[in-house]
């Protein structure tokens, strides 16, 4: 058994959260300056020429890229050969956030559902637990701002519904979300499982580095029909119009009720910040 | 396409010669306020208590800024999804409120009291908070510190870059724009 002290979780937390906030990943990079040269509509090239100097920007005067720099999400793997010592891993990832967002000058956007009230220090982190085989712990992060998050919907589908069902339903979604979720998006598709596990598969999903092929060749086959219907509706870069919606479709998919067909559709704005480590 | 400069208070004359689609830069003085600040500032008009700023011919931009690091005027400060504030805005305008910055499509309410009112509904960049904040010269909380992010700030800025999307005539970018590259993409992979 290998041991690790939460005290170094928090801090790699910590750094994850500061670094992603200033430095769009080189994927999401990639596949704006892609976009940036396959759009043909003005306004939106407008948009994209804005977002990409904004990402030269936010790196070298060392500023969030988005003011919404998100409720903090985390997929977590955990090797059965590690251990914690010192506080929980739950804890020590909230603590980590804390410092991360109190000392990266982060915008703290947690607050009560009810009484609207700042709970002051962006916890409690969304947490998704895995456990792996080996002596490793990883750590996958993402900032997830709330105005993409809004657009995104669920389903509980019947299984006649199939995959023409599926996908008309991911388009509609993103037909109806038009300007909202800081187009151009990337789209969360999970299949499956049940109503709350299909949405952990949609934000799970997101986490794929953009540009990669899904490795099951039916989904990657649904990935690329949903693309090019998406991108035909026309509500461009920023809503602006033009033919750069998504920059990508990712799914995944697991077993469900033979009753059930659960479809959930997570929406990511282009500000696609995410980072991962393993202790 | 050439770039409109414009500075607030916004005029009349200004406002009609606003067309959807255009590219503008904004200066002047805007004022921000998004969700709870827009709850408090209805609040105070039921009660016909003044607000905290006078609004006549001015723009309030829907932002919750990044908290400013020492040395900073401002954060990372670009707009939110507008349409959380639609239930409010035309109050505002009925009030003399000229100009909204945001993003993300409005109310058929909303699009009504543009055109009533006259008033312009300006589209900033989202997910570019870190290139507007260049923009923007000097940032004072005016009310509602207790908000954090979504006190309501008096900013001072400099050709702080727009687009308009809803003009007075009824115009709507995210409409025509939609129609118009409806259809348009290939695919070439």
């Amino acid at each position: 058994m290998r041991f690790i002290t939460s005290e170094e979780i928090s801090n790699a937390v910590k750094n994850l959260i500061i670094n992603s906030s200033v430095s769009l990943p080189e994927d999401t990079y990639k596949g704006l300056k892609q976009a940036f040269e396959k759009e043909i509509s003005e306004s939106g090239k407008t948009a994209l020429r804005q977002i990409l100097l904004n990402a030269e920007v936010a790196k070298t005067e060392n500023k969030p890229l988005c003011q919404d720099t998100g409720l903090a999400v985390f997929f977590v793997e955990i090797g059965i050969d590690v251990a914690v010592k010192g506080r929980n891993l739950t804890d020590a990832i909230n603590e980590g956030t804390r410092r991360g967002y109190s000392e990266g000058f982060l915008r703290k956007s947690t607050c009560d559902p009810l009484t609207r009230k700042n709970i002051g220090d962006n916890t409690p982190a969304i947490i998704h637990y895995e456990f792996t085989n080996g002596d490793k712990l990883k750590i996958m992060y993402a900032a997830k701002g709330g105005g993409s998050e809004n657009m995104s919907g669920i389903k509980m589908m019947r299984p006649s519904d199939g995959k023409d069902g599926i996908m008309d339903f991911v388009v509609q979604i993103m037909q109806a979300a038009g300007p909202n979720p800081c187009p151009p998006n990337i789209i969360g598709v999970g299949i499956g499982g049940n109503f709350e596990r299909s949405a952990i598969l949609a934000k799970k999903s997101l986490f794929r580095k953009l540009g990669e092929r899904n490795s099951d060749q039916e989904l990657d086959e649904m990935e690329k029909i949903i693309l090019e219907r998406i991108n035909n509706i026309g509500t461009g870069p920023m809503g602006f119009g033009g033919i750069c919606t998504a920059l990508g479709v990712h799914i995944i998919k697991e077993p469900c009720h033979i009753a059930s067909l659960p479809v959930a559709v997570n929406i990511e704005c282009h500000s696609h910040r995410h980072a991962e480590i393993a202790i | 396409m050439s770039v409109k400069k414009i500075t607030t208070p916004l005029s009349d004359d200004t406002v009609l010669s606003l067309k959807t689609g255009d590219e503008v830069l904004i200066s002047g003085v805007i004022y921000t306020a998004r969700d709870q600040a827009h709850f408090r500032l209805i609040k105070l008009i039921e009660e016909n208590k003044p607000l905290p700023f006078d609004i006549q011919g001015q723009i309030i931009y829907y932002v919750g800024p990044t908290p400013e690091k020492p040395g900073e005027i401002i954060g990372s400060a670009g707009p939110t999804t507008s349409y959380r504030m639609d239930k409010y805005a035309p109050a505002l305008m009925k009030l003399g409120l000229k100009g909204m910055i945001g993003k993300g499509k409005r109310s058929n309410e909303v699009k009504e009291a543009i055109q009533k009112y006259g008033a312009v509904y300006f589209g900033a960049i989202g997910g570019a908070g870190a290139l507007i904040s260049k923009s923007i010269k000097s940032n004072k909380v005016i009310a509602y510190e207790d908000l954090l992010s979504e006190a309501v700030r008096e900013l001072i800025v400099e050709d702080f870059p727009a687009i308009v999307v809803n003009d007075v005539y009824g115009g709507d970018l995210y409409e025509e724009g939609r129609k118009r590259y409806e259809n348009k993409y290939a695919v070439n992979d």
